[in-house]
């Protein structure tokens, strides 16, 4: 409990946490959007998120390595990503739509321990960054410290999202896969071919998570078996947000980051991620109190 | 109609006689595999307990390891509590200087199984309460959190070793009794009670009960049956078993490590909603034919896949969730469904059924 006294004793630290939340927070508002998008279109559950987020920022590490700079390894992560997507979906996904959502569940879960493994035995299980040369802005007299890449990162997470919505707006492929999701049936019958969009939906997931992953390895750091972690946040965000609702994704994204950091500060590191998971329970937990009361369910 | 019956049940005591006269001399036959063998009734019970809840009750648990966890870690701090002071065990890694007498071992173990029984039913009830409302995938990925969020406490936490696991004390020695043969034994008398308890509690009222609310709870509240309390004891009893499982199994691997009590990854937590899947979930014999295969399969991907076993495993789920989700024994029900009891509606059978 000493650690609330000093947030007490020294307010300019709460500054410090909201800014670090917020801008951390960015970073899972991408991977919690894609979750929500294939949730919504497809129906299904898909536990695969953290580990593309970790893909990809192996993706952009490893080209790091050969010399390409780190900015490059964003549309890289991306498109490898997406292609990812796009195999996994021709391969095993599409044998899960419209199936019990149990199998999609643990079928997908299966999927991120193969690709947890596989990362493993390719990158090593070491701990992975990757150096921007970036420095860090002081502000408040050097009490608050504004990394750069973290600012960078959190731009262009709005410009990723920014061109997302965009994407879904005006595009044909956009306006299809919203159609899909609010009727599959009827759009089949319109002529939509809901198969592809499924592909693509998959894929434009993949892909963002991977842009997520590289943004991820630049300003915070990787390992092979962190992707449940970002899958739990993901699912986290969607429940608490709502469905459809990109506002609402990143103000509970912001949220998110920012109660994460005053767990890590206060309980100390090593039950950082405890709390994230326990948050989930408990706000399953409420929400399915207050559902109670009114005699409904959680569907 | 009754001597199929009669036929049917000197059949079935048949094969449980055999299954008890193979389960009592395989350990001496392959003394080599005493380990391996005890670990395989420990996966039959991890299957057994998550289709209580997770096939004849419908929901879809993933945090039923837990309870094993709890029961792990709480017997063996009662073991060593009862005569040492944790904390500074943990810190000596399990070194010399924490040996028990042969009195304090087992009357350790007795009362560690005991409070681990204890422990795992009153947190099932408590943690019941508030998930036991969720459906469907809501349920499955809150339980889901909850499983992870255990194993990174407990990876978090000091006083039982933290991240570097926890020892429970040695067994004692000089006793003329080999403790591989002893926790073999005591896993299949575990393991044993449990299947009886089930299959006695399935034929009931219980297991009608937790069918119905499988098939529609809204509609079995509606006829006034009181959902919530079952689903309750579904839960309790899923962890009774698994708690005291937990405790032997602690001491037969003789090292807990807290991402095995845990839902992540490649550990007893997705083994156990795998195997039960794989036998077919649901019915009462699928989790221990899915255990038996799945344990097999396992060995053999240690044995020869060694290095790639896990990634072996993660597509083995995969395949087995996407093309094999009736499970081996769902699959021969739909073939074959007299095997199952079933009556086969036609001309013949329902002619046959008339005159008996």
């Amino acid at each position: 409990m000493d650690n609330i006294d000093i947030l007490i004793q020294a307010p300019i630290f709460n500054v410090q946490l909201l800014l670090d939340g917020v801008l951390i927070g960015a970073l899972f508002a991408l991977a919690a959007y894609g979750m929500a998008l294939v949730w919504g279109v497809m129906n299904i559950i898909n536990i695969v998120q953290g580990e593309f987020v970790i893909l990809g920022g192996f993706v952009a590490w490893s080209l790091f390595q050969v010399g390409v700079p780190p900015l490059f390894g964003i549309p890289a992560a991306a498109i490898a990503l997406f292609i990812l997507g796009y195999l996994l979906y021709k391969l095993v996904i599409f044998r899960l739509v419209d199936r019990d959502l149990f199998i999609s569940l643990l079928a997908t879960f299966g999927m991120s321990i193969l690709l947890q493994q596989l990362m493993n035995e390719v990158f090593g299980a070491d701990v992975q960054t990757v150096d921007t040369q970036l420095q860090s802005w002081f502000i408040f007299e050097g009490m608050v410290s504004v990394p750069q890449i973290k600012l960078l990162a959190f731009v262009l997470t709005l410009v990723i999202a920014v061109c997302l919505v965009v994407f879904m707006r005006k595009s044909r492929m956009g306006q299809a896969i919203r159609a899909t999701a609010q009727n599959a049936r009827a759009a089949r019958i319109l002529g939509i071919d809901t198969d592809k969009v499924y592909a693509t939906t998959y894929g434009i997931n993949a892909a963002v998570c991977g842009a997520a992953g590289a943004l991820v390895v630049m300003s915070l750091t990787i390992h092979p078996f962190q992707g449940l972690a970002y899958t739990i946040r993901s699912f986290t965000i969607v429940v608490v947000a709502g469905l459809g609702n990109i506002a609402g994704v990143v103000a509970s994204a912001f949220g998110l980051g920012v109660a994460e950091q005053y767990a890590g500060f206060v309980l100390g590191a090593e039950y950082q991620l405890a709390f994230v998971y326990l948050l989930l329970v408990v706000i399953l937990m409420y929400r399915s109190f207050m559902l109670g009361r009114q005699r409904k369910y959680l569907k | 109609m009754s001597g199929i019956m009669s036929k049917k049940s000197g059949l079935e005591i048949g094969g449980f006689i055999a299954i008890l006269i193979a389960a009592v001399v395989a350990p001496f036959l392959f003394p080599g595999l005493q380990t391996q063998l005890t670990m395989l009734w420990v996966m039959i019970l991890i299957a057994l307990t998550w289709d209580v809840v997770g096939g004849q009750m419908g929901y879809n648990s993933f945090g039923n390891v837990i309870f094993f966890g709890l029961g792990m870690y709480t017997t063996a701090v009662v073991q060593v509590g009862l005569f040492f002071d944790v904390g500074t065990y943990t810190d000596a890694q399990g070194a010399a200087g924490f040996a028990l007498t042969t009195g304090q071992y087992f009357s350790g173990l007795a009362l560690g199984l005991l409070i681990s029984a204890l422990i795992g039913v009153v947190f099932a009830v408590v943690i019941g309460t508030g998930l036991l409302g969720l459906r469907g995938h809501y349920f499955a990925i809150g339980t889901l959190g909850l499983g992870i969020a255990f194993g990174e406490i407990f990876a978090g936490w000091d006083w039982v070793g933290a991240g570097s696991g926890m020892v429970p004390p040695l067994f004692p020695s000089g006793i003329g009794l080999q403790p591989k043969v002893f926790y073999y034994f005591m896993m299949v008398l575990l393991t044993a009670v449990t299947f009886f308890s089930l299959r006695r509690l399935y034929a009931g009222r219980f297991g009608l009960a937790i069918n119905a609310i499988r098939d529609d709870e809204d509609k079995a509240e509606a006829m006034g049956l009181r959902t919530t309390r079952y689903k309750t004891i579904a839960w309790a009893i899923s962890a009774l078993f698994l708690a005291i499982g937990g405790g032997l199994a602690g001491n037969v691997l003789g090292f807990i490590d807290p991402r095995d009590s845990a839902f992540a990854g490649a550990t007893f937590g997705v083994w156990m909603v795998l195997m039960a899947i794989l036998g077919g979930k649901g019915l009462l014999w699928g989790p221990v034919v899915g255990a038996i295969v799945f344990h097999v399969t396992q060995e053999l991907f240690w044995t020869y896949l060694l290095g790639w076993q896990r990634v072996a495993l993660g597509l083995l789920i995969v395949i087995i969730v996407v093309f094999f989700p009736l499970g081996i024994l769902g699959w021969l029900r739909e073939r074959k469904p007299e095997l199952f009891g079933y009556r086969v509606e036609d001309e013949e059978a329902a002619s046959e059924g008339n005159a008996s």
